[in-house]
């Protein structure tokens, strides 16, 4: 079975981001770059189901500008075997990459797709249940565990309450959440091989797939900022300020 | 146009956040429906109808609605929508897992954890963990919203609105429900407590939680962790708070052990009060902090039990 990963470059997890001063957006010339954390988590999944023999190829796919062939590189050198671009500077928003993998999932035909359950960066959360409705194929969003035999994949789901188990037919969609797995670093040699592996870079226009944006920016803004509190030297002192100045208990 | 709220239950009783997003619908269309779809759901349907800007409630009851699996739920949704202006839905876990596909379903775009209507094709949502505002316009006829429950007040109940049964759309036989582990818990539930309770990586262990919950017990409060805390194993993963998990906006918002990574930061920093104990005096939930408190959480939160009163 092919297992597709999808993973998204975005601003890296550490740093603290900063807003355009003419509010169109956030700033992301030379600011550090870096596969979504929850997409190294659907990388390592992927490699796992092929080390265990459940996965006999594993197809890194990205979709944005030329720069995501970092992205795909890096799961190629945590272990997927080939990586398929979908290159555009154009912006693009969930419903549009939930079409571009439709189109490469049409045409390679895996098994299983595993996503990160949202990108760090719009935090979105609905590029793999969008991709599930559009195959007409099940989906286990927020897994916690997964559990892949017979045609079937059990899943472990991180829910309100805590955790609830389905089981849905495959070919279906998997969306990680953070306690699926602790992703592997990639190997020196590993990166150096992964230099070796091919990518497949492709144009929207190709796959028929229009992917204009649904959702209109008109601004984006920093958030309110919360006044700086003071420091209380004794638990008296704490709740007296609670009880009688801030009136929460 | 009237704006379809469907909302997630337990058979007897809507979710909390419905309230929540019975407001958030009706500042974006004239009329809130509410559709409550399950197996043996009528009384949830009767605790949908008693919220107050409820105008009709739809009853569909379908063995396929049980356990409200995605896959069967989006094609109800799918069915009603165009008699709608707009669908919303809490952005809690049933929310998110059902609102996309429905979006998708549709060939529209959907708007995830609006946190304020500015009009009906516009809403304001955070991006990057909360530290950023984007403020988005949809042009698409049906418009799909999650709505952040804690940025919306709960509608009143009282009111009385109608019940229609409908039909159900049936099994589509790709998914099934097996069973859940949830967590057993007397203390109010995380995302509607007053005072939420929260430990991290400081607590050093599991076992050490139990201060924390007499804690939160003489305080009538919730109980919430980092995602350290979670990642370590001390507590299960409904428990915590942050970008990716649950996201509270109590009255009292107590960090215990918390150093405040923003995606920490991104869950909690709305709450009105927030008091942080923690040895790093450094520690960046001190920036977000009312109160702060440098020091041993093993000798000051036994203490702060002892001195607050019980309610």
């Amino acid at each position: 079975m092919k297992v597709l990963v999808a993973v998204k470059r975005v601003i890296d997890y550490n740093v603290k981001i900063r807003v355009k001063a003419d509010n169109t957006g956030v700033e992301t010339a030379n600011v550090k770059m870096s596969m979504n954390p929850f997409d190294e988590i659907a990388v390592e999944e992927a490699i796992r189901m092929k080390e265990k023999g459940q996965a006999t190829e594993i197809i890194a796919f990205s979709a944005g500008p030329a720069q995501c062939q970092e992205t795909i590189r890096t799961a190629l050198a945590m272990g997927a075997d080939r990586g398929v671009l979908v290159q555009t500077d154009a912006e693009l928003q969930p419903l549009a990459v939930a079409k571009l993998m439709k189109a490469v999932v049409d045409k390679e035909q895996p098994g299983l797709v595993i996503v990160g359950k949202q990108a760090i960066d719009d935090d979105s959360n609905q590029t793999g249940q969008m991709l599930a409705a559009l195959l007409g194929w099940s989906q286990g969003t927020f897994a916690n565990k997964l559990h892949v035999a017979d045609g079937t994949a059990e899943v472990k789901r991180e829910v309100d309450g805590g955790l609830e188990n389905i089981k849905i037919k495959l070919p279906a969609v998997i969306t990680t959440d953070l306690r699926l797995n602790e992703p592997r670093y990639a190997s020196l040699p590993n990166i150096m091989k992964a230099k070796k592996k091919p990518i497949e870079v492709l144009a929207p226009d190709a796959l028929g797939v229009d992917i204009a944006p649904r959702l209109k920016v008109l601004k984006v803004e920093e958030p309110p900022k919360r006044k700086s509190g003071i420091k209380v030297k004794t638990v008296a002192e704490l709740v007296d300020k609670l009880k009688n100045e801030a009136g929460v208990i | 146009m009237a704006v379809l709220v469907v909302a997630a239950h337990d058979g007897k009783t809507v979710r909390s956040n419905v309230a929540n997003a019975v407001t958030a619908a009706s500042q974006m269309g004239s009329e809130v429906h509410v559709l409550v779809a399950g197996s043996n759901a009528g009384e949830a349907a009767k605790s949908a109808a008693a919220i107050q800007g409820v105008a009709k409630v739809l009853d569909a009851e379908d063995a396929a609605y049980a356990n409200w699996l995605a896959e069967d739920v989006a094609p109800l949704v799918v069915k009603l929508a165009p008699n709608y202006s707009h669908v919303v839905m809490a952005a809690d876990s049933v929310g998110k897992n059902i609102a996309p596909r429905v979006a998708a379903l549709l060939d529209v775009a959907q708007v995830s954890e609006a946190i304020k209507v500015e009009a009906p094709d516009t809403f304001v949502r955070p991006i990057y963990a909360g530290n950023a505002m984007a403020t988005v316009q949809t042009a698409d006829k049906i418009k799909i919203v999650t709505i952040r429950p804690t940025n919306f007040k709960a509608a009143a109940t009282g009111g009385s609105a109608p019940i229609e049964q409908i039909g159900g759309t049936g099994a589509g036989g790709l998914a099934s429900y097996v069973g859940a582990e949830l967590s057993k818990s007397e203390r109010p539930e995380l995302t509607s407590a007053k005072i939420v309770v929260s430990g991290g990586r400081g607590l050093a262990s599991g076992e050490n939680f139990k201060m924390l919950e007499a804690l939160a017990d003489k305080l009538g409060a919730g109980l919430g962790a980092s995602r350290a805390a979670v990642d370590a194993g001390y507590v299960p993963n409904d428990y915590q708070v942050g970008q990716t998990g649950k996201v509270v906006a109590p009255d009292l918002y107590i960090a215990i052990g918390i150093s405040g990574a923003i995606q920490h930061l991104a869950g909690m920093k709305d709450s009105k009060t927030i008091v942080a104990i923690n040895k790093d005096e450094e520690a960046p939930i001190f920036q977000v902090a009312d109160y702060g408190i440098v020091g041993d959480l093993f000798q000051i939160v036994p203490e702060l039990t002892a001195a607050v009163e019980k309610k």
